[in-house]
């Protein structure tokens, strides 16, 4: 049996569970697979710029919150219907992500890191400065999604397989643009940027539009957060999502499309069982099992499901993409230096 | 003019905060070549433990120097235990690492300590003093001068002895150095052991203005990064000069610029390093990469 | 049939059982209302356990303490209280969720005491449609109670801060009139509202706002904030603050020489967390308000409320008594109990009957305060502070109680 039959096995078994989820599920729990949609959306997009194009991010929360935003006013003050928002949103942050990566990415590896950290630490900042147009501390509350009548359908069902397409959408878009000649030189970029270079690649502007992509995939998602929660403020856009979402992708599996799903699962689903162990130890707990995880799962949980694979078939799987090395700079002294 | 000198130097005396930080970053980004994200909270948790002997009774030189001596032991036990399986392997694992180190130690300290902030005495006094208009204090001055004194003994180690000399091979480069001799895992350990206690020395150096608590150090460490990178982040005096440099141009803005306001200062030094790296892509004193095809 | 024909159908069994296996959707159950049982009324609280509001955490170890202490004197009418609590870390997708799961998933009564302006207003919205009681938020904002009509079932406990601005104003036109005021206030829902307040609270006076500073919970310091209001030509300091930039602020006000009448809003008014840190002899002269009895002030030790209060908090609890945010809490918690008590039928509505229609003495508040509310007209159950200004080691109360109904 091919690898290729048990990844669509796999995948079939996947969607099977996802499409499942309402119909299980209490809305409590369909909230939660909601919001790990829309997460995973977010995620999938920084594995994009992280794990495919081989940069580096830590200010994602930033564009998230930009799509945030954006539904959240277009819905409250611009009475938009809410479907609209989502391409909106989408757009903007793909936008700003490239206005602010054509600077950006000419600083390389641990400065591009902190850069984009300054971003997401300003963020909160500038969404406050703006207090007139986001409501500022305040915070904003936004009507979300209700069930049309015509279907037989709770609001939390319908406005979780409303995410899931959504989602289902940008994976497939995902997948198809990275297995095409554009992925093949997102990843040259990469992993040989000197030679794809003299053979033509334009390393910049593939490096900007990654960004910009990547950033357009969390402005996605932040619109499709804005659905599942139906609040906006400052406190919900601060460092910590930006870190969330790089640990999604590490925990998950850098440079691979379902790596994103269950790096979503993982940041969702992790603090509330540690902070149902002991609320006294909840981050002892949550960082325990994050380095743990690190440990166990050097390739993240789509590594592991690709050695399960290749257990069952008995046979190396396919090469789906080479292991990535992400760039820093200077490692060590140089030569010559104090 | 006086309130301009008083801007500056007190924009030293809040740089050298992120200075004292960012010392310790650049230590272990020489020794291991990575940004250690827990590099923050194993300094508050350390000084936390001084304060805990303080609190007990130890005279306040001691209880530092246990601190300083139980870090450097803590720091090479968390690169042989830890950090050492990670080592070789793919760059943003460890970085995870090191963040779920961030989330681990802030929690225990809130579970061993508690959540409240407390006062934590100046190894410097707590005297100021006037000259020619200009407030200074002791402290900042006593503050200034170690991590002058730390960049000095940093300079001597590196560019003089032979252990230096072996901890920047091992960190250039491991496999070369392992087959002239060098112990490259014992140069790991000691660049982490280093950088540990540097960072207890930090923490114990900014607590008593910014009172202890458990994120004593999480506002410090952003701070701390740009004026490492400011610098080069391989530079101890570069990482000294970016924290000046910051302090001085966030409070010189803070001050003087009034559209730029205290919430968004931190954008300031932010746009003057976004600067000198599109000019100077390594920093103010770091060193040029070459790549070989 | 093919292997990969035989692993599709193996994937569509796997799909099925997990079907059969699942426990499908539970209706809404009709009956009575949920959460209260004979034995047990299960209250639900939202609290930042982690992240950078963690120092709150200390007001549900006051919570936890009193219901513990009233559980073992029998509890309500033989109902034991079980207090479920969950972490937000201040985030409000978080509190959205745990509201949720309160309500949905651990069917509580009400929920209680739920900590934060932004988390609250997250979830006011869903909590009234779901008509559970939402008492008692740990916010001073005004919010809360400005329009009762909207959201019937949210209320507030403490005095808001409004109220407190306004009792500032008060002392300063006696005290300080033609005061030219320098703030410092943090740059979130709380630091804004008491601005707004105090703003508010001196139109039409001859007191001016001169010079403001704002901060970030996230900065490291608020060093270059305090020297550039010294530098300015006020006569009063109105800090705005938490406690930790409360401690600093004064400790810097100190160092500066700036010696100017210092007004620290409640929050950062604690001995434990402020005062002590900053050092005691910055202290002297501050003036804040009060609601309730600081448990680090030795003038309550023979305090009855504050001894009971103390001796539950070392049997019960881990936190420290002498951290106001417990005795917080716990004052909060004894009101519930309280409104828990005179409910007349085991119904929400008649919870909030009760909670609306309440005049009663909570023994670690001020003497003289009373928490009373009368009303969809009255939105505040605690409308009264008092002046107090820190001499020597603790803090005087001075004056009157003050009324500020609203």
């Amino acid at each position: 049996m091919s690898d290729r039959t048990l990844r669509i096995a796999g995948l079939v078994v996947l969607i099977g569970f996802a499409v499942l989820v309402p119909f299980v599920f209490g809305p409590y729990r369909v909230g939660q697979f909601t919001l790990v949609a829309a997460y995973a959306v977010a995620a999938l997009g920084l594995n994009l710029l992280v794990g495919y194009n081989g940069q580096i991010s830590l200010g994602h929360g930033a564009f998230f919150a930009l799509g945030a935003y954006t539904a959240a006013l277009l819905i409250e003050k611009a009475n938009l219907p809410y479907l609209l928002t989502v391409p909106l949103a989408g757009v903007l942050a793909f936008a700003v992500g490239y206005v602010f990566g054509v600077p950006a990415l000419r600083l390389r590896g641990l400065y591009l890191a902190l850069v984009t950290l300054a971003l997401a630490v300003a963020t909160p900042q500038l969404i406050k400065r703006f207090d007139g147009l986001t409501e500022g501390t305040q915070g904003m509350t936004v009507e979300q999604p209700e069930s049309p009548g015509w279907l037989p359908l709770a609001d939390d069902q319908f406005l979780y397989l409303l995410t899931l397409v959504v989602a289902a959408i940008m994976f497939a878009l995902a997948w198809s643009l990275m297995r095409s000649q554009v992925g093949r030189a997102v990843q040259a970029v990469r992993d040989e940027e000197i030679p794809a270079s003299t053979l033509g690649v334009d390393l910049a502007s593939t490096k900007t539009r990654v960004f910009a992509l990547s950033a357009g995939y969390a402005g996605v998602a932040g619109a499709l957060y804005v659905f599942a929660i139906g609040f906006v403020a400052p406190e919900a856009f601060t460092v910590t999502i930006s870190l969330a979402f790089l640990a999604a992708i590490v925990v998950g599996g850098l440079a691979t499309i379902v790596g994103a799903v269950f790096g979503a699962l993982f940041i969702e689903f992790v603090p509330v069982y540690a902070s149902d162990v002991n609320d006294a130890l909840t981050g002892v707990i949550y960082g325990g099992v994050l380095i743990l995880a690190m440990f166990l799962l050097p390739g993240g949980v789509a590594g592991l499901l690709r050695r399960i694979r290749e257990l069952v078939a008995r046979r190396p799987a396919e090469e789906e993409v080479r292991r990535p090395a992400v760039a820093t700079e200077g490692r060590g002294v140089p030569a010559g230096k104090t | 003019m006086e309130r301009f000198i008083q801007v500056i130097v007190d924009g030293i005396a809040t740089g050298s905060i992120y200075a004292a930080l960012a010392l310790a970053l650049v230590l272990i980004f020489r020794s291991t070549g990575i940004v250690n994200f827990a590099q923050g909270e194993m300094a508050m948790f350390s000084t936390f433990i001084a304060w805990g002997l303080y609190a007990g009774g130890v005279p306040l030189g001691l209880a530092v120097l246990t601190t300083l001596v139980l870090s450097f032991v803590a720091g090479m036990a968390i690169e042989r235990g830890l950090i050492r399986h990670f080592e070789g392997g793919e760059v943003l694992t460890l970085v995870i690492v090191t963040l779920g180190l961030f989330i681990l130690l802030n929690s225990l300290a809130g579970w061993i300590w508690g959540f409240g902030n407390r006062s934590f005495p100046s190894l410097f006094g707590d005297s100021t003093f006037d000259v020619g208009g200009v407030q200074l204090t002791w402290e900042s001055i006593g503050i200034v001068g170690v991590l002058l004194a730390v960049v000095g003994l940093l300079f001597l180690l590196f560019q003089r002895t032979k252990i230096g000399l072996a901890m920047r091979a091992a960190a250039l480069n491991p496999e070369s150095s392992g087959l002239v001799g060098v112990r490259v895992g014992r140069m790991l350990m000691l660049g982490w052991g280093l950088a540990a206690a540097l960072g207890a020395l930090a923490g114990v150096l900014v607590a008593p203005r910014l009172f202890l608590d458990v994120n004593l150090m999480g506002s410090v460490l952003i701070y701390a990064f740009a004026a490492a990178a400011l610098g080069g982040f391989d530079s101890a005096i570069g990482a000294v000069v970016g924290g000046w440099v910051i302090g001085v141009t966030e409070n010189l803005a803070g001050t003087y610029v009034d559209f730029i306001g205290a919430d968004l200062k931190i954008l300031v030094p932010l746009a003057i390093i976004f600067v000198v790296l599109l000019v100077r892509p390594t920093g103010l004193f770091g060193t040029r990469e070459v790549a070989r095809v | 049939m093919t292997r990969s024909g035989k692993l599709v159908w193996l994937a569509v069994l796997m799909i099925a059982a997990l079907v059969a296996a699942s426990c499908g959707r539970e209706d809404d159950e009709g009956g009575g209302d949920p959460g209260i049982t004979d034995d047990e009324i299960k209250i639900g609280g939202s609290y930042p356990f982690s992240g950078p509001a963690s120092a709150y955490r200390s007001i549900a170890e006051g919570a936890k303490a009193q219901f513990e202490l009233v559980n073992a004197q029998g509890g309500i009418d033989g109902r034991k209280i079980n207090f479920i609590t969950l972490d937000d870390a201040y985030e409000p997708p978080k509190a959205v969720q745990n509201a949720r799961r309160l309500i949905q998933e651990e069917q509580v009564f009400a929920l209680f005491n739920t900590l934060g302006t932004p988390n609250n207003v997250a979830i006011w919205d869903y909590v009234n449609e779901q008509e559970v009681p939402h008492l008692y938020v740990a916010t001073g904002a005004s919010l809360w109670g400005a329009n009762p009509k909207k959201h019937p079932w949210t209320i507030g406990w403490q005095p808001d801060y409004v109220s407190e601005a306004q009792a500032y104003v008060d002392y300063l036109e006696k005290e300080q009139p033609g005061a030219k005021v320098a703030v410092l206030y943090q740059n979130d829902a709380f630091g804004k509202d008491l601005l707004g307040g105090f703003e508010e609270a001196i139109k039409g006076t001859d007191i001016e706002i001169v010079a403001e500073e704002s901060y970030e919970v996230t900065d490291p310091t608020v060093s270059s904030q305090m020297a550039k209001l010294a530098d300015s030509d006020a006569d009063t300091f109105l800090n705005i603050t938490t406690p930790k930039f409360g401690a600093q602020a004064i400790a810097a006000a100190h160092k500066l020489d700036w010696d100017v009448l210092h007004i620290v809003n409640n929050v950062s008014a604690s001995k434990l967390l402020v005062l002590e840190p900053a050092g005691l002899d910055a202290s002297q002269g501050l003036i804040s308000t009060a609601y309730y009895k600081d448990p680090a002030s030795g003038e309550w030790d023979d305090d009855s409320a504050m001894k009971e209060y103390k001796s539950a908090m070392r049997k019960y609890s881990r936190g420290n008594p002498e951290d106001p945010f417990c005795i917080f809490g716990w004052g909060a918690a004894q009101t519930l109990v309280e409104a828990l008590k005179n409910m007349e039928e085991p119904t929400r509505q008649a919870l909030m009957d009760s909670v609306r229609n309440m005049d009663i003495r909570v023994p670690i508040l001020l003497p003289g305060i009373r928490v009373k509310t009368s009303g969809m007209e009255d939105g505040y159950p605690i409308e009264a502070t008092q002046i107090q200004r820190f001499e020597g080691e603790n803090w005087q109360l001075v004056g009157e109680v003050i009324q500020a109904p609203h």
